[in-house]
């Protein structure tokens, strides 16, 4: 994979390896931006409110 | 195949032609799924550090800026706008989304300043704190409620659980300082509505004193868990008088 990047990249190597180095940002770019505030509401440590669930109303304590 | 690209292949590859017609393949095969497995761990660190450490930057960046404006906003109020004449009414509803109150602990740090939204789903809260919508408004009698982060996102309630017996709570609003002291805390389920009821702990009772009750998750990183904090009105000072220093004076043992 990341070999056959390196040999489809045009120019010399200092040239190549800036192209990666854009390449890098943008991936993280994406990732950030849209990627990540996908996929964060699906995971466990992100919420924190009291609502109405399975169990309501609960035992009171 | 083989012979095209020992041809113009380098002499690296060469080589692993002449070694046999068979592993060339399967070995570029794996080599590509071990890169994958790289990259996706790499994402997943990633993705570690945009949650714990970016979510904080722009949700913090976002949060000052929302606390400028309304402090803005609220000193226009004080300086007499169109309805200047009058004290400005208490506040009875807010839009959906609509910040309309700064939440102040001196316990959390003599800057620390979070805006109250109205609304409990995701995006408000990504937004500062959120006030659950139906609860009672700061000051009145009744529970006013509100839920923040305790991680990511600008994180405004990390340190719930520093919270002591006495400390004050300030909620800011454009007509006055609704002075809060904590009562206690305790630990439920996230489905234990009756935190937020009029009457903490009380659901169904007829509220009679104005209580704030504010949500975040427990333990840290974990939704298992909700950390709650019941406080009760201490006094409301209009705008006009000025928030005393002493009440802002961080209490010993103060994060910040």
């Amino acid at each position: 994979m990341y070999p056959a990047l390196w040999r489809l990249l045009p120019g010399p190597r200092p040239v190549k390896a800036l192209q990666c180095l854009i390449l890098l940002l943008a991936v993280v770019a994406v990732c950030f931006v849209w990627l990540f505030p996908a996929v964060a509401p699906y995971m466990p440590f992100n919420d924190n409110t009291i609502a109405p669930g399975p169990q309501s109303p609960g035992p009171s304590q | 195949m083989s012979d095209a690209r020992a041809a113009r292949g380098s002499p690296v590859r060469q080589r692993t032609a002449v070694r046999g017609e068979n592993t060339g393949a399967p070995r570029r095969l794996l080599g590509a799924f071990g890169e994958v497995l790289i990259t996706l761990g790499v994402l997943l660190l990633l993705f570690v550090a945009w949650q714990l450490w970016w979510t904080d930057v722009t949700a913090n960046r976002d949060q000052t800026s929302t606390i400028q404006t309304l402090e803005r906003d609220f000193a226009d109020e004080r300086q007499g706008g169109p309805a200047g004449k009058e004290p400005p009414a208490t506040l009875k509803s807010v839009p959906f989304g609509k910040a309309f109150a700064i939440v102040r602990i001196p316990r959390f740090g003599a800057e620390f300043a979070r805006p109250v939204l109205e609304g409990t789903d995701r995006g408000t809260l990504k937004k500062g704190v959120g006030h659950y919508q139906g609860t009672a408004m700061p000051g009145v009698v009744g529970n006013f409620s509100v839920a923040g982060h305790r991680t990511t996102y600008g994180r405004p309630f990390h340190n719930i659980d520093r919270l002591r017996k006495g400390d004050v709570i300030v909620v800011e609003t454009k007509a006055s300082y609704v002075v809060y002291v904590v009562d206690r805390h305790l630990l439920v389920t996230p489905y234990q509505m009756e935190v937020i009821a009029p009457v903490p702990q009380d659901p169904g009772a007829k509220p009679a004193a104005a209580w704030m009750t504010m949500t975040s998750c427990h333990p840290k990183f974990s939704a298992t868990q909700r950390y709650v904090v019941f406080a009760r009105l201490d006094k409301v000072i209009p705008r006009g008088d000025g928030l005393p220093a002493s009440l802002m004076a961080a209490p010993s043992g103060a994060v910040a």
